[in-house]
């Protein structure tokens, strides 16, 4: 059947339910790019089922005109895994946040990532439980004082990206949640992408844990903290992007372009197929506001990797199975061996 | 007819109605497989059968001792056979803790066939009897039969000339010792060598020397002495109904039960699924039936094993998924989600001792308060109680029928008696199966009125809305929702009234419910014996029994545990008592007091054993006298 009609545009996306998230929180913004995402891939609203699991982020599947499930805290992987292994032809999204996927969900999170279901992941990590009024969570930063960490949190907290790779993730982002256009064009690559997608979104929450990421987000700091991937690119940072990264051995360096003999030449070229330097990047995790001349904060793009889905898998063995035709009922009910009484 | 079936003119052969046989030996001795072979024998040749299984939980437990013994139990008979037997009549001992083990389940006077082989010191310490004392030979067995058989060295001798290694040879005793119960029973000895034959197609040297250790077994039996004084039995094929029959243990009943079911409604059958005894082998039969497309998903544990099938079922699949006790603990906020959402989904529990993880390969019924009311909140939902091997396959379809047809989970369950046990089943004309009928919303346009999730029809049922169908676009979750329009609601009224709609949706399950009817005895008398699940064989014999005595007692035994057949109450007022054997500690009795204000007396076994028919027609006996 031909479709008649004309090409959705981010509106189509909007269901009947106003958003009910705070005033500045990031959440917006992410729905905004993720309809926009959608319109620009000439999705229809009938083929697609967004799928979260509980939480602040997690009530965005009631915003988009789509099919749409909001399940239990920590399963939203579990469901949507479910989901797309009984209906591949389905464009499935999960939206989760940094309580759900990494500390209730952690499970789901790992096995979903190893299986390599064809589904896109939009982690929104305000590295604090919102919903539940401002306790910490499994990313909160060292010292953060919540409701339930009066004196500070002593937790280590967790590298999203350094999981998600060492989980055996085919598509690894991160964006700020303030990057808006940077972020509809990840959100388009991950859809692009054949396997479980995972972005990152550093997202402001505005009444528990505001500002958690302006020493990534603020014009002043932004170019020294954060540094953009780019595949093919060299690393190149700085407000007069009169930095780069060297490796020195499996070590990187932070060089200086302009008062050194170094030139861009010399710099990591960035390459989104190496999991080895994909994990390296993973490791730029310091704390800028803690840690004198860190490195940056990336940004973008860590690893894609072209690898069979599971669902793709078992379709085979189902195909391969029914070589010779499906069974039948009769054949079912009869097994392998009988015998007759008459 | 086999040559074997001939009969020397000098047989004495004792005719039997029933006889009940048990293999024990060392878990590495294929007690199991001779097991299985020889029910395979008696079912081919026509007799009713129940086989039941009984291994260590540890998998290579110490060869020699008391936890390391295995054993096959099953009963084989000319009439209608419905349990494995309390007792045994007959004992294959394969080595002194065999025998240590189970001794105390043989009766009096029963056969007992010892491989001498394995009563050596060795195995006489192993087994804790000492060195020095031989059971065999200290007055341990006066009151048996006993057949002394060196198995293993005949079988060293009959396949001398096989060209096999030793080890290989004596991997064939467990056939020898099934050649002479062949004889002992008057059987043909063709299925067996059919079956050796094909399951050794490639190594036809190793067929061939099992075959020729079953027939030195046979003819053990035919010329030795010992035997030949003895005499031998026979038991003559069942007058079953007509038709064509496999063997199906509880467990694989259960999962081509839910295969049917999908087939007949011509949905995909999608499983979620983690392993757990004992009812790992529903998963098991599952993922190897992708030939009927089924979609078995190994999930990361219980709670993902519920909700890829909850993603599935959305997806307009019919999602299951099977556990026991403590997985269906772990997937209980997933069964609250499924129950809000109003989705299909069949859980099979396999029952087990519990509770935590308690007894994890003995059977128990003790899961029955869990399935009523293990959810928070009011989340009723109904629940359905196999009552033999084959039935596990009708309640698993039955369950799977309930769940699309009123959108609901379903919960559907086993135990591990019934699970691992297997019987001989019709199998069934797909035209006799029930009509599995979805209900899937109709594509709309853009002019047509929108579609409503939660608008139910006249059972208060809803439509399922399959993803991809252009105008059924909606959002639905674990938040409570608007009536009809599934918006998410927190209005007081809203929800009284989803929460009133939902269990009343339930409540009208009993409308397709069949009503209860007595299975044996008087439609009025002094004492009803109520059951559910499992207990139904031993219940069903004591019943049988009492009556044949004289008691005023009649049998029923319940399916659905939730919602109960509406006659129910009726059936129950036609009895001065009411009796209730469970294998736990009172569960259903509760149920039964609460709705009918009545008190019945219970009678609970907990000790990981299914009910013996004897205990049950003691305890009849002791109530009639207390009426």
């Amino acid at each position: 059947m031909t479709d008649t009609r004309s090409k959705l545009t981010a509106k189509d996306f909007t269901s009947d339910q106003e958003p009910k998230w705070c005033p500045g929180c990031g959440d917006h913004a992410v729905l905004q790019q993720l309809k926009n995402a959608m319109a620009d891939l000439e999705l229809k609203t009938e083929d697609v089922v967004v799928v979260s699991g509980i939480g602040c982020s997690s009530r965005l599947p009631y915003y988009v005109a789509t099919y749409g499930v909001h399940g239990i805290h920590g399963r939203a992987m579990a469901m949507a895994s479910g989901l797309k292994t009984a209906r591949p032809e389905l464009s499935v999204w999960v939206a989760t946040g940094d309580g759900d996927a990494l500390s209730i969900g952690g499970n789901h999170y790992i096995h979903t990532i190893r299986r390599n279901l064809d589904m896109n992941v939009i982690l929104f990590n305000n590295e604090i439980y919102g919903l539940t009024k401002g306790q910490y969570s499994p990313t909160s930063k060292l010292g953060l004082k919540t409701v339930t960490s009066p004196n500070g949190v002593v937790d280590h907290p967790m590298n999203t990206v350094a999981l998600t790779l060492g989980s055996g993730g085919t598509f690894v982002a991160r964006v700020l949640d303030r990057d808006g256009k940077f972020m509809r064009e990840v959100f388009k690559r991950a859809a692009e992408h054949s396997g479980t997608s995972v972005i990152e979104i550093y997202q402001n929450c505005p009444i528990y844990n505001d500002g958690a990421f302006d020493v990534f987000t603020d014009r002043e700091k932004k170019a020294d903290t954060t540094i953009y991937l780019e595949d093919g690119k060299p690393l190149v940072f700085g407000k007069e992007q009169d930095k780069g990264i060297r490796l020195d051995g499996f070590t990187p360096v932070i060089v200086d372009l302009k008062n050194s003999s170094v030139s861009k030449d010399d710099l990591w070229i960035h390459d989104e197929k190496d999991k080895l330097k994909a994990n390296i990047l993973a490791g730029f995790f310091d704390d800028p506001d803690t840690t004198e001349n860190c490195l940056p904060r990336p940004l973008g793009i860590f690893y894609v990797e072209d690898r069979f889905t599971y669902e793709d898998a078992l379709d085979q063995q189902i195909a391969q199975a029914q070589a010779n035709g499906e069974g039948s009922l009769e054949e079912l009910l009869a097994g392998n061996s009988t015998w007759t009484i008459k | 007819m086999s040559d074997t079936s001939i009969k020397k003119p000098m047989d004495m052969v004792t005719s039997k109605t029933s006889v009940s046989v048990l293999f024990a030996g060392d878990s590495g001795d294929g007690m199991q497989l001779t097991g299985t072979q020889f029910a395979n024998t008696v079912a081919v040749y026509g007799t009713d059968l129940n086989t039941f299984p009984n291994f260590p939980s540890e998998i290579r437990a110490p060869a020699g001792t008391i936890s390391g013994v295995s054993g096959f139990q099953l009963q084989f008979g000319s009439q209608a056979v419905y349990t494995p037997g309390a007792k045994f009549d007959v004992m294959i001992a394969m080595n002194a803790a065999a025998l240590k083990a189970n001794l105390k389940n043989l009766h009096h006077g029963g056969i007992i066939i010892a491989n001498t082989d394995g009563f050596d010191a060795r195995n006489l310490r192993l087994a804790g009897y000492g060195e020095e004392n031989n059971p065999l030979e200290d007055g341990t067995v006066a009151d048996y039969t006993v057949f002394e058989v060196p198995v293993v060295t005949l079988t060293r001798k009959a396949l001398a000339d096989s060209g096999l290694s030793t080890k290989n040879i004596d991997r064939c005793k467990n056939m020898f010792v099934l050649g002479i119960l062949y004889w002992l029973y008057s059987l043909p000895i063709e299925t067996t060598i059919e079956t050796l034959r094909t399951k050794f197609r490639k190594k036809a040297d190793v067929a061939e020397a099992n075959i020729k250790a079953v027939k030195a077994g046979y003819n053990f039996g035919d010329e030795t002495e010992m035997f030949s004084q003895h005499g031998r039995f026979s038991v003559a094929p069942a007058r079953k109904q007509p038709g064509v029959y496999r063997r199906v243990t509880g467990n694989e009943a259960s999962a081509i039960g839910l295969t049917a079911a999908a087939k007949k409604a011509g949905l995909q059958l999608f499983l979620g699924s983690y392993p757990i005894t004992p009812a790992s082998e529903i998963l098991q039969t599952l993922a190897g039936l992708k030939k009927w497309g089924v979609k078995t998903f190994q999930a990361e544990d219980e709670i993902a094993g519920v909700l890829t099938s909850i993603g599935a079922s959305y997806g307009g699949a019919l999602a299951a998924t099977n556990t026991s006790g403590p997985g269906l603990a772990l997937k209980a906020e997933g069964l609250g989600l499924a129950m809000i959402l109003e989705v299909p989904l069949v859980v099979v529990n396999v029952q087990r001792g519990g509770p935590s993880t308690g007894l994890p390969t003995k059977p128990e019924q003790s899961d029955l308060f869990i399935a009523m009311f293990g959810r928070h909140g009011d989340a009723p939902v109904p629940v359905i109680a196999a009552t033999s091997p084959v039935d596990c396959f009708y309640a698993a379809y039955e369950a799977a029928k309930i769940a699309v047809e009123y959108m609901t989970p379903v919960i559907c369950l086993t135990d591990g008696y019934l699970a691992l046990s297997s019987e001989p089943m019709l199998i069934p004309s797909p035209d006799d199966l029930a009509s599995v009928t979805p209900k899937f919303a109709k594509e709309r346009k853009a002019d047509d009125p929108p579609y409503l999730p939660y608008r139910r029809d006249a059972r208060g049922v809803r439509e399922w809305a399959m993803p991809g169908t252009p105008g059924l676009e909606h959002r639905i979750g674990g938040l409570e929702k608007q009536h009809e329009t599934g918006h998410v609601s927190h209005d007081p009224e809203n929800h009284a009234l989803m929460t009133k709609l939902r269990a009343e949706k339930v409540e009208r399950v009993a409308d397709i419910v069949p009503d209860l009817e007595i299975d044996n005895g008087p439609e009025k008398g002094d004492l009803l014996v109520l059951g559910w699940g499992s207990t139904y064989g031993a219940i069903k014999i004591a019943v049988e029994q009492a009556l044949a005595g004289g008691c005023s007692v009649a049998h029923a035994h319940l399916r659905y545990l939730n919602p109960f057949p509406k006659n129910l109450g009726e059936i129950l007022g036609n009895y001065k008592k009411v009796l209730m054997p469970e294998n736990n500690n009172g569960q259903l009795i509760h149920l039964i007091r609460d709705r009918f204000q009545i008190e019945p007396v219970g009678f609970s076994k907990v000790q990981g054993l299914p009910f013996n028919e004897m205990e049950i027609e003691a305890k009849i006996t002791d109530t009639l006298k207390e009426l």
